[in-house]
C-alpha cells in the first residue's frame, strides 16, 4: 500500500492494489462517459424522430436519401470496428508494428466514412436541404453532424495515439489506452447502426 | 505504471512550459490538483455567487414590497428573477455541494485524492468560466430574461432578441461539462478507491447521497445539453427547432428541459440530506436509525426522480393518461422521502441531543423541508396543480424545499465541518443568531407566498396594483410587505454567518481534533488534513469506523464504553505513517484548457476568429495534458534528491 498513487494513469493492478470494481479508473470513467453519451444521442434521436416528417419547405426525406450509398459508407464504418478489435488485440500482445498498422487502417476507414458524409451533405445541400430549410433539415444535420464530429474526434485520437506511441511518450499502460479509444470507437459505431436504421431505413 | 519507460515531463513533451511543481502563494492555488484546495475554491466561489443571487432576490422583494414598484423596469425585473434562479441553482447550490463532495468524499472513504485530480481541477475552472460568462451578460447588453427554465420558443431569437440568452446558453453548457466531468470523477472515486474493508454498506451516508447525485448528473446533464445545443443552433445559426411557424412542437423544449430539470431537483437536495444524516447522529449521540433505509430511500428517490418530469407540465395539455401516470409517480416519490424524515426523527428519539449550531440547522431542515414536501404533494394532484401553476404558491413550495431544505443543510455542514477544514471552530453564539434570523426570515419571506399564491398572485409579474389587492386577511399588499421584510431579516441572518467567518478567521485558538465526538473517517486525521489526507490508509471494519475505534460495546449489556480519544487515534496513525507517498502534481493544463473552452464559447457570440483561437488553445492544452504524467517525475524538479525521491514528496512527511 505504501506507494499508492491516486492519479489519472494509475493502473491499479500494476501496483498490486486492486480497485474495488476490478476495472481500472480509466476504464470505469470511459464506461460512465459512454453511458452519458447514450442520453446525448437519445435526445438528438428523439428530436429527429419527432421532426422527420415535418417538411414545409425543401425536399422530403424520401426524395433525397441515397440508401445504397449510405449502406456502403455504413459498411465501411462497421469494418473499422473489426480493425479496431485487431488493433486492441495486437496491443495486448505488445506487437507494436501490427498495432500501428491496424490503427492506421481504422483511422482510414473512419476518414472514409467522414468523406462519405461530407459528400452526402454537399449533395443534399445542392438538392435544396439546408440546415435552416425545415425542421427535418435542422434535426437531420444536427443528429448526423453530431455523430460525424464524434467519428472525427475518434480519428484524431487514433492518429495522435499512433504519434505518441511512435515517440515512446505514452503515459501509462499502452494496451489499455488503445482499448479505451476502442471502446469509444465501438460506441460511435453502434450509435451509427441505430441512426442508420431509424433515419434512413424506416420510411417516414 | 511501467517503470522501465523513459521518464517524461511536460517540459520535454511540449517544449514550451515547465511543470509547476513546488509552487508557493497564489500559484499554489491556481495550478493545484489537490481535492481539498479545490473544495475550498469551489466553496468560496459558490458562496460569492450566493451573495450575488441573494442581492438579486432582495431587488425582487424591494420591487414587490409596495404597489406599482419602480425600483426595476419590467425588463430588468425579468433579468433579475432569471439570474436569481440560475445563479442560486447552477452557481451556488450545485458547486457548493461539489465543494463538500470534493473535500469530504475522499476523506470519508479513506482515499488520498479523487480518481482524476487534474480533471477535478478542470471541473472547477470550467464551472468558474461558465459562471463568469453567465454573469458577464449583465455588462454586455443585458442578462437572460426567460426564466431559469428558458422555455422555447419564448427564448428564441424572435421573442428574446438580446444576447443575454446566448450568454446563458453558453454559460450553462460550460458549467454542464464541468458537472459531467466532476460526476464521472466522483463515481469512479467512490466505486474504485474506498479504503480496504469499506463495503458499499459501510460507506457514510453523505458519500452515498453524493454517489446517487453523481449518477443523476451523468444521465440528466446530456439531456439539457441537447436542449441547449438546439437552442444555440437556432439563435446563432438559424436552425428551426423551436420555430412554430415551421411546425415545431413547443413542448419539445419543455420535455428535454424537465427530463433534466426534475432529477436536478434531487441533485440539489440529496447532498443536504447526506450532510444532515451525518450531523443528526453525531449530535444525538446515536447511530443513524435505519441506515439501509436511508441509503436505499435516497437511491430510490434518485431512480423515481427520472420518471416524474412531466408534473412540471400538467398545465400544458399532455392528455389524461400522461397526467395520471406522472401524478401517481410524483406521489410515490413522497414515500422514500417520508422514510428519510422518519429515520431522522427516530435518530433523534431518545438521544442525548446537543443543540449546536450544526444541529439546529439540521433540525431546521427536517421541519422546513417537511412543510415544503407537503405542499409538494399538493402539486402532485393534477387538478389542484393546474390551479397553482405559475402562482406564488409554487414559489413558496420550492423555496421551502430548497432554502429550508438545501440551504439549511449546507449551513449545517458549514458549522459541522468548519473545524475540519480550517482547524478553527465557528462561534456557536453567532451561529445561534445566524440560525434564528434565518429561520424567522425564511418563514416570513416564503410563508406568506402560500397565501399570495392561493389568492392568485402570478409568478414573474413585476408590479401589482392596490386596486386589485383585495381586503382583510387576504390583502396582497400586507403579505407582500411581510415577505419583503422577511427577506431582509434573512439577509441579516446570512450577514451573521459572514461576521462569524471573519471573527473565526481572526481567532488564534485551534479547534480540538475531534470537537463533536464524530463518527466517520474524515476525523481520523489532522485538522486541516495533510496534503496526503491519511498517514496510513485506514482499514475499515464497521459502519462509523472512527466511532467504533473510540468506543467498544459490551456484549451483554450493550453499553458503549470509551476506550480511546480521537486525538490518540490520530497520533497513532501519525506514528505508523507510510513511507513514500506519491501525490499527483500541480498542472497548468486544467486552467489553460478551461480558458480555451471559454474563449471557444465566446466565439459563438463574437465571431469565428475568436472561436479559432479558442479551439487552438483547447487543442494545445489537450495534447499537453495527455503527454503529462499525472505524478511528477524526478526530472520535473530542479534537483532531485539522491534516493530518487523529490522535494515535494519529502516535504509531505
Amino acid at each position: 500500500m505504501a506507494d499508492i498513487a491516486t492519479h489519472d494513469t494509475d493502473h491499479a493492478t500494476d501496483h498490486g492494489h486492486h480497485s474495488s470494481t476490478g476495472l481500472s479508473n480509466n476504464k470505469l470513467a470511459m464506461w460512465l462517459f459512454l453511458g452519458s453519451e447514450c442520453l446525448l444521442f437519445g435526445g438528438l434521436i428523439s428530436t429527429y424522430m419527432l421532426y422527420r416528417g415535418r417538411v414545409q419547405n425543401g425536399p422530403h426525406p424520401s426524395q433525397i436519401y441515397d440508401i445504397p450509398f449510405t449502406s456502403v459508407s455504413s459498411f465501411v464504418l462497421l469494418m473499422s470496428s473489426l480493425t479496431m478489435v485487431l488493433a486492441v488485440s495486437s496491443a495486448q500482445r505488445k506487437d507494436d508494428a501490427k498495432t500501428n498498422l491496424w490503427l492506421v487502417i481504422t483511422a482510414l476507414l473512419g476518414a472514409t466514412f467522414i468523406g462519405g458524409q461530407v459528400y452526402e451533405f454537399t449533395t443534399f445541400y445542392r438538392e435544396g436541404l439546408g440546415f435552416t430549410t425545415s425542421l427535418f433539415g435542422s434535426s437531420f444535420y444536427a443528429l448526423t453532424g453530431f455523430h460525424g464530429v464524434h467519428v472525427s474526434i475518434g480519428v484524431i485520437m487514433l492518429l495522435s495515439l499512433m504519434g505518441i506511441i511512435k515517440k515512446g511518450k505514452i503515459t501509462g499502460d499502452k494496451a489499455e489506452v488503445v482499448e479505451l479509444i476502442g471502446l469509444y470507437w465501438h460506441f460511435v459505431d453502434i450509435v451509427w447502426i441505430i441512426i442508420f436504421t431509424l433515419v434512413y431505413l424506416i420510411p417516414s | 505504471m511501467a517503470t522501465n519507460e523513459l521518464p517524461i515531463s511536460s517540459s520535454q513533451s511540449l517544449g514550451a512550459v515547465r511543470r509547476p511543481v513546488n509552487t508557493k502563494g497564489w500559484r499554489e492555488w491556481l495550478f493545484t490538483v489537490d481535492h481539498k484546495k479545490l473544495g475550498i475554491m469551489y466553496g468560496c466561489v459558490a458562496f460569492t455567487f450566493f451573495i450575488v443571487g441573494g442581492i438579486e432576490a432582495l431587488f425582487i422583494r424591494l420591487q414587490l414590497a409596495l404597489p406599482d414598484g419602480r425600483i426595476l423596469s419590467a425588463d430588468k425585473y425579468n433579468q433579475m428573477f432569471t439570474m436569481h434562479a440560475t445563479t442560486m441553482i447552477f452557481l451556488f447550490a450545485m458547486p457548493m455541494a461539489a465543494a463538500f463532495a470534493n473535500y469530504f468524499l475522499p476523506l470519508q472513504i479513506g482515499a488520498r485524492d479523487v480518481a482524476f485530480p487534474r480533471l477535478n481541477a478542470l471541473s472547477f475552472w470550467l464551472f468558474l468560466s461558465g459562471g463568469l460568462i453567465l454573469n458577464a451578460s449583465w455588462f454586455l447588453g443585458g442578462a437572460a430574461d426567460g426564466g431559469w427554465f428558458m422555455y422555447a420558443p419564448n427564448s428564441g431569437p424572435v421573442f428574446s432578441p438580446s444576447n443575454g440568452v446566448d450568454f446563458w446558453v453558453l454559460g450553462l453548457q460550460i458549467a454542464g461539462i464541468a458537472s459531467l466531468i466532476g460526476s464521472i470523477n466522483l463515481i469512479v472515486t467512490v466505486l474504485n478507491m474506498r479504503a480496504p474493508g469499506m463495503t458499499l454498506m459501510k460507506m457514510p451516508v453523505f458519500t452515498w447521497m453524493i454517489l446517487v447525485v453523481q449518477f443523476l448528473l451523468v444521465f440528466s446533464l446530456p439531456v439539457i445539453t441537447v436542449a441547449l445545443v438546439l437552442l444555440m443552433f437556432q439563435r446563432s445559426y438559424g436552425a428551426t427547432f423551436f420555430d412554430v411557424s415551421q411546425g415545431a412542437d413547443p413542448l419539445l423544449w419543455q420535455h428535454l428541459f424537465w427530463i433534466f430539470g426534475h432529477p436536478e431537483v434531487y441533485v440539489l437536495i440529496l447532498p443536504a440530506f447526506g450532510i444532515i444524516s451525518e450531523v443528526l447522529p453525531t449530535f444525538s449521540r446515536k447511530p443513524l436509525f435505519g441506515y439501509p433505509f436511508v441509503v436505499f430511500s435516497g437511491a430510490s428517490i434518485g431512480l423515481v426522480g427520472f420518471g416524474v418530469w412531466a408534473h412540471h407540465m400538467f398545465a400544458s395539455g399532455l392528455g389524461p393518461v400522461s397526467v395520471a401516470v406522472f401524478s401517481m409517480a410524483t406521489m410515490a416519490i413522497a414515500i422514500p422521502t417520508g422514510v428519510k424524515i422518519f429515520n431522522w426523527l427516530l435518530t433523534m428519539w431518545g438521544g442525548k441531543i446537543w443543540y449546536s449550531a450544526a444541529m439546529k440547522f439540521a433540525i431546521g431542515l427536517v421541519v422546513l423541508f417537511t412543510i415544503g414536501g407537503l405542499s409538494g404533494v399538493t402539486h402532485a394532484v393534477a387538478p389542484s396543480d393546474t390551479q397553482q401553476t405559475d402562482t406564488y404558491y409554487i414559489v413558496a413550495h420550492f423555496h421551502y424545499v430548497l432554502f429550508g431544505g438545501m440551504v439549511f443543510g449546507l449551513f449545517s455542514g458549514f458549522y459541522y465541518w468548519w473545524p475540519k477544514v480550517f482547524g478553527k471552530m465557528l462561534n456557536e453564539k453567532l451561529g445561534t443568531w445566524n440560525f434564528w434570523f434565518m429561520v424567522i426570515g425564511m418563514n416570513l419571506t416564503f410563508g406568506p407566498m402560500h397565501i399570495l399564491g392561493l389568492q392568485g398572485q402570478p409568478r414573474r409579474m413585476y408590479v401589482w396594483t392596490e386596486a386589485r389587492a383585495g381586503e382583510g386577511f387576504f390583502n396582497l399588499g400586507f403579505w407582500n410587505m411581510v415577505s419583503s421584510i422577511g427577506s431582509f431579516i434573512l439577509a441579516v441572518g446570512v450577514l451573521f454567518f459572514i461576521i462569524n467567518v471573519i471573527k473565526t478567521t481572526r481567532n488564534k485558538e485551534r479547534a480540538p481534533l475531534d470537537p463533536w465526538d464524530a463518527r466517520t473517517l474524515e476525523w481520523l486525521t489532522t485538522s486541516p488534513p495533510k496534503v496526503h489526507n491519511f498517514d496510513r490508509i485506514p482499514v475499515v471494519h464497521h459502519l462509523d469506523e472512527f466511532f467504533h475505534r473510540k468506543y467498544v460495546e459490551d456484549e451483554t449489556t450493550h453499553v458503549m464504553t470509551q476506550v480511546a480519544k480521537g486525538e490518540d487515534l490520530v497520533r497513532a496513525e501519525e506514528a505508523a505513517a507510510d513511507a513514500d507517498i506519491h501525490m499527483p502534481g500541480a498542472s497548468y493544463w486544467p486552467l489553460l484548457l478551461s480558458i480555451g473552452v471559454a474563449v471557444l464559447g465566446m466565439g459563438i457570440i463574437y465571431g469565428t476568429p475568436i472561436m479559432v483561437v479558442g479551439a487552438l488553445v483547447v487543442l494545445f492544452s489537450s495534447f499537453g495534458w495527455v503527454l503529462e504524467p499525472s505524478v511528477p517525475e524526478p526530472i520535473d524538479f530542479d534537483s532531485p534528491s539522491h534516493d530518487g525521491h523529490t522535494k515535494e514528496i519529502a516535504s509531505l512527511g
